[in-house]
């Protein structure tokens, strides 16, 4: 318990000291523009008056729904944050200029990282495809091992945690803010992140933790520590893994609840009558259920409502796609224009701030943000499968960026650009709002099963990043019964302080922390990547000389 | 060549008696008896993290109550006439699961129960003995 608690304090003061040395000069530089206004920190970029909006999700609340003056918590708590929240911000979120635009550094560092994965595994988003396919389908899972959690299972249930508020509600902030140009440089970084996810899930099963009680512990934290030590670096390996411990733990309090609570009252507002909605001013009470229903499933450990949100949530995301194809069909004129916009403007945008380089990073930064290839979350999910070959992981992880990114946000682009692009009478809507009001032109009564899809969305979201951030907190403080549910409590009161009160600070803190789990995470493929790749060229050769059985060709045979 | 008869249980009244019918069986013909119980299970379904990381686990409670509560007292009882009986427990679709236990064992016939599988799925996909019959490459005996 005492070197638990050690190392506890070691990480926080390292996290610290690494980020003051970072901020230093950069806070001073900065500190002018901080003041002026917190909404000013993505110049050229922000729409004017928009307000708070998630990073992560790319949504902003409506200001009508959220508490207008500050109560006495949201005072107390945002003096107390925003002092903190300017440093670490202005540290993950450091901007450079970058030919006319701001280019933030742990974009760039989480776009190098999947073009270095892309090149150095030879391109295994493309080559490694088809083979992910044949794995989700189940040809190479040999009947006697049935009853394991399957490669699908592990798929949709890191999906679940990914594709969520955002796919539909941020892509439209993009366009608007990019244009189409940018969905042409969101799917590039989407193919180029399935990359960098194939290398993180590969390490996170094959460095994860077997408990003597028979469940796995799995995720960056694992592979930094016991990956580094193999390579004879301990002490760095053990730093950079509680480093990362430290920031899933905020990140999953923060975007991966808070904020995810706070989406869902907003939705379920809009849906009520909006500002006419009784649901007004009672945040609090909608937080109380949400924590409840959130409590029952992750404390009270009632598998029939997390089974129904896993079960409901994939047909959500399928609904959803259908019914967005069902908008396409309705516009299939329009469609031409929508695909000739993406390509044109990704080259030569007219009137975008920025220009090329502008909408590239706009595009990019989207895609890191939706599909969260290089943060290291999903390898978490990943590793609770229980497979002989890490690599098989790592090749069905490789399809999320691609189902998230590269299908499911381009579907929602393609909706937006076929109905309300260019048409100035929806200025006013942006995020969510804008999607939905795109497919009420062509199905009237689509915003509400809309609004349902985001709000189970934001449900599972929740449950998928609550086991991340446990997993974050057990690495700090041991397993055991105790800190599990110390941890479980806390993440329910969160839920009901995020439907409350518009912690803007609190937002933009933990928005911060998750994309600095990035910087160990992908430090970590760096260093391991050799050895992911002798492991990728053994599968590889394996499945061609048949070694390998795939059990489909086999039964087939006969 | 070594005759292999194989069964499926699933707890259910007619699948002991299929078991008992096939082991008469493989007693008159000097056979080897496979008795087979399939858990149903799919890896098409979906999960939660937690439930995932302790899905092995599970399983492996899963088929030691299935040895203890229904295999084993049904070996005990059948094997008092015979001495060459097999029990085994497998996770799984359960006529795909039967269809793979013949062909990876080459046993040359399949005993079932007529019911198997309960309520909707069944209604859904029919029984486990029709799937059997459709798509089995050995012969089928449907205990009533």
């Amino acid at each position: 318990m005492k070197t638990r608690l050690m190392k506890a304090l070691i990480g926080i003061f390292c996290v610290t000291g690494i980020i003051a040395l970072i901020s230093l000069p950069v806070y001073a530089q900065t500190q002018e523009r901080e003041l002026s206004s917190m909404q000013e920190w993505v110049k050229g970029i922000e729409i004017p008056g928009l307000g708070y909006r998630s990073w992560v999700t790319g949504i902003q609340p409506p200001e009508a729904i959220v508490v207008e003056e500050k109560t006495g918590i949201d005072a107390a708590v945002d003096k107390i944050m925003s002092p903190i929240n300017a440093v670490i911000y202005n540290a993950v979120f450091f901007s450079v200029p970058f030919f006319g635009s701001d280019l933030k550094l742990v974009v760039a560092w989480l776009v190098i990282g999947a073009v270095f994965c892309t090149f150095y595994f030879r391109l295994v988003n493309i080559r490694g495809f088809t083979q992910a396919l044949r794995l989700v389908r189940g040809d190479y899972s040999k009947p006697d091992d049935q009853g394991e959690v399957s490669h699908f299972q592990a798929l949709a249930t890191a999906l679940s945690g990914t594709v969520g508020v955002g796919n539909i509600g941020a892509v439209p902030v993009l366009i608007v803010l990019g244009g189409p140009g940018a969905v042409f440089w969101m799917i590039v970084a989407g193919l180029l992140g399935m990359s960098s996810k194939f290398c993180e899930c590969t390490l996170g099963v094959k460095y994860r933790n077997e408990n003597p009680d028979g469940s796995v512990s799995g995720g960056p934290m694992y592979s930094l520590k016991k990956g580094l030590a193999e390579l004879g670096k301990p002490s760095l390996g053990k730093v950079l893994a509680i480093f990362f411990a430290i920031t899933v733990v905020f990140g999953c309090l923060g975007a991966g609840n808070m904020f995810q609570a706070n989406q869902a009252y907003v939705q379920f507002v809009n849906v009520t009558g909006g500002e006419n909605s009784w649901l007004v001013g009672k945040g609090w009470l909608f937080g109380l259920v949400f924590a409840v229903l959130v409590g029952v499933v992750i404390i009270g450990g009632i598998k029939s409502i997390a089974k129904v949100t896993e079960k409901v949530v994939p047909f959500m995301a399928i609904i959803y796609v259908i019914g967005a194809l069902i908008v396409l069909g309705m516009n299939f004129d329009r469609i031409p224009f929508a695909i000739s916009s993406i390509f044109t403007n990704a080259f030569s945008p007219e009137g975008m701030a920025g220009g090329f380089i502008g909408v590239l990073i706009l595009g990019f930064q989207r895609a890191a943000f939706s599909n969260e290839a290089g943060i290291g979350s999903a390898a978490i999910a990943h590793s609770a499968v229980r497979t002989k070959e890490p690599v098989t992981e790592g090749l069905v992880s490789l399809l999320e960026p691609f189902i998230d990114t590269v299908v499911i946000c381009t579907i929602t682009a393609l909706v937006i650009l076929t109905t309300v692009y260019g048409d100035p009478t929806v200025s006013h809507l942006t995020g969510v709002g804008l999607t939905s009001e795109a497919m009420m032109r062509s199905v009237a009564w689509f915003p509400t099963p809309l609004a349902l899809a985001v709000v189970l969305f934001a449900f599972s979201t929740m449950i998928s990043w609550s086991y991340y951030g446990l997993k974050g907190w057990t690495y700090c403080f041991g397993e055991s019964k105790a800190t599990d549910i110390s941890f479980k409590v806390i993440f329910c009161i969160f839920v009901v302080i995020g439907c409350s009160i518009p912690l803007t600070s609190v937002l933009d803190f933990s928005d911060a922390m998750i994309f600095a789990m990035a910087i160990p995470n992908i430090l970590g493929i760096y260093f391991l990547a050799p050895i992911v790749k002798k492991e990728m060229d053994s599968y590889f050769a394996r499945v061609k000389s048949g070694e390998i059985v795939n059990y489909r060709k086999l039964n087939a045979g006969s | 060549m070594s005759n292999i008869l194989l069964v499926g249980i699933d707890g259910s009244e007619p699948g002991e008696r299929a078991a008992e019918f096939a082991a008469n069986v493989a007693q008159a013909q000097g056979a080897k008896l496979l008795i087979a119980y399939v858990i149903e299970w799919s890896p098409y379904s979906f999960s939660t993290a937690e439930e995932n990381e302790v899905r092995h686990k599970r399983r492996e409670e899963e088929i030691e109550t299935a040895n203890s509560k229904l295999m084993e007292p049904l070996l005990n009882r059948l094997k008092s006439g015979n001495n060459d009986i097999e029990g085994l427990v497998l996770h799984g679709h359960p006529a795909k699961t039967l269809n793979y236990i013949a062909k990876d064992r080459g046993a040359s016939q399949i005993f079932v129960g007529r019911t198997g599988g309960s309520g909707i799925s069944r209604l859904l996909f029919g029984s486990v003995a029709s799937n059997l019959v459709q798509t089995a490459k050995i012969p089928v005996t449907v205990i009533p």
